[in-house]
């Protein structure tokens, strides 16, 4: 019963992996474009006459950096929530329990 | 045991299949773009969420102030829509969108806090990605920010009143805020394009459809991934979580619950 949550972590994990695979495979030959240009058309399908009247203030220079971007967004999310688990981790291994007040020193270094 | 990990694995794999079966179609942006909604809608749904930014930032203060030893967990809760906004993620339409991530803040902290850490996120998109935008902010923060925790919210406290079992609360209400936020977009678009033929709601339907079914499969990711991290903070965080009164509720098994 113990690793019970560890495996089911595993499932869950495979889960979103699982659906992010299933639509590369699923619609082989689409684009998987960002989509901003695809609504674009849409709203011109619907309202050929409609003119964007303010425009973005600062655009990536292209796709490269833009993907640069994003992927920093998430690497600064990510860090931010390893940080968090592994702290509280740490706290309930070194056994400072109880209150969460900041760190007592009990790490060997 | 093992049949029920073999279920799980069965059930999840059910579900990709049920997925296959949805058929490709374009589908349309994630967060409305800057400068494409009309002057009026833009004010509109800025002064819709003004007071919502409020009512989350006392939210906020009261929490820092209350309760300090929280403070990590809110960078979490912010560090999560973060995170799961920049995911782009193929979907079975063939095209790409992202979750929102929005569902576990409220769950921690309650409906308003993420009105405040949500709006960061479309800021700093807006800013630095030209995704979304500054005029649209108000309008994306309403429907991701405002409306998808309001849902995430009820939808918790239904499901774990009806049916005890948390995770499943958490999956669901982490999903369905998913796409509500979509669908408020759909409408928020509608609203500012009616169909020449058919007005606002063959607009929505429009927008709505192929929105939402794109939004179906990243919902799911959401939702799990909503209750990995929750997994995690039971096992490393109990204390923060009983501060919020959130250990334990309606847990079945009491063997699982390790409570002092």
């Amino acid at each position: 019963m113990k690793n019970q949550p560890s495996w089911t972590n595993w499932i869950l994990v495979l889960g979103v992996i699982s659906l992010a695979i299933v639509p590369l495979v699923v619609a082989k030959g689409a684009e998987f474009s960002g989509a901003d240009g695809q609504a674009e058309a849409a709203i011109n399908e619907i309202h050929p006459d409609y003119e964007t009247w303010f425009n973005p203030i600062f655009e990536p220079a292209s796709g490269e950096i833009e993907s640069l971007l994003f992927a920093t967004q998430a690497g600064i999310g990510a860090g931010i929530i390893g940080y968090v688990i592994g702290w509280y981790r740490g706290r309930k291994e070194t056994g400072t329990d109880a209150t969460p007040s900041p760190v007592k020193n009990k790490n060997p270094h | 045991m093992n049949i029920s990990r073999w279920l799980s694995l069965g059930m999840i794999a059910g579900l990709s299949f049920y997925l296959v079966i949805a058929s490709p179609a374009p589908a349309y942006a994630m967060h409305i773009m800057e400068g494409f909604l009309p002057l009026k809608w833009a004010v509109f749904w800025w002064i819709v969420f003004l007071p919502c930014f409020w009512l989350g930032f006392r939210s906020l203060n009261r929490i820092v102030k209350e309760q300090p030893e929280l403070k990590l967990l809110l960078a979490l809760a912010g560090a999560f829509t973060f995170v799961l906004s920049a995911l782009k993620l193929p979907s079975v339409t063939g095209s790409c969108s992202h979750p929102t991530g929005t569902g576990l803040g409220t769950i921690l902290f309650g409906p308003w806090v993420m009105s405040v850490l949500g709006a960061l996120v479309l800021l700093f998109q807006a800013l630095l990605l030209a995704h979304g935008g500054l005029t649209t902010l108000g309008a994306n923060a309403v429907s991701m920010a405002v409306v998808g925790p309001l849902v995430a919210y009820g939808v918790y406290w239904l499901v774990l009143k009806t049916t005890h079992k948390q995770k499943v609360a958490i999956f669901l209400a982490a999903a369905l805020a998913d796409l509500a936020t979509y669908g408020v977009t759909s409408l928020q678009l509608a609203l500012a394009f009616p169909a020449p033929v058919g007005g606002v709601l063959a607009s929505f339907l429009k927008f709505g459809g192929i929105f939402m079914i794109t939004q179906i499969p990243l919902a799911l990711s959401e939702g799990l991934l909503t209750v990995l991290v929750w997994n995690w903070l039971e096992a490393y965080s109990p204390d923060e979580l009983r501060m919020l009164n959130l250990l334990n509720l309606g847990s079945i098994s009491p063997v699982t619950t390790k409570d002092a």
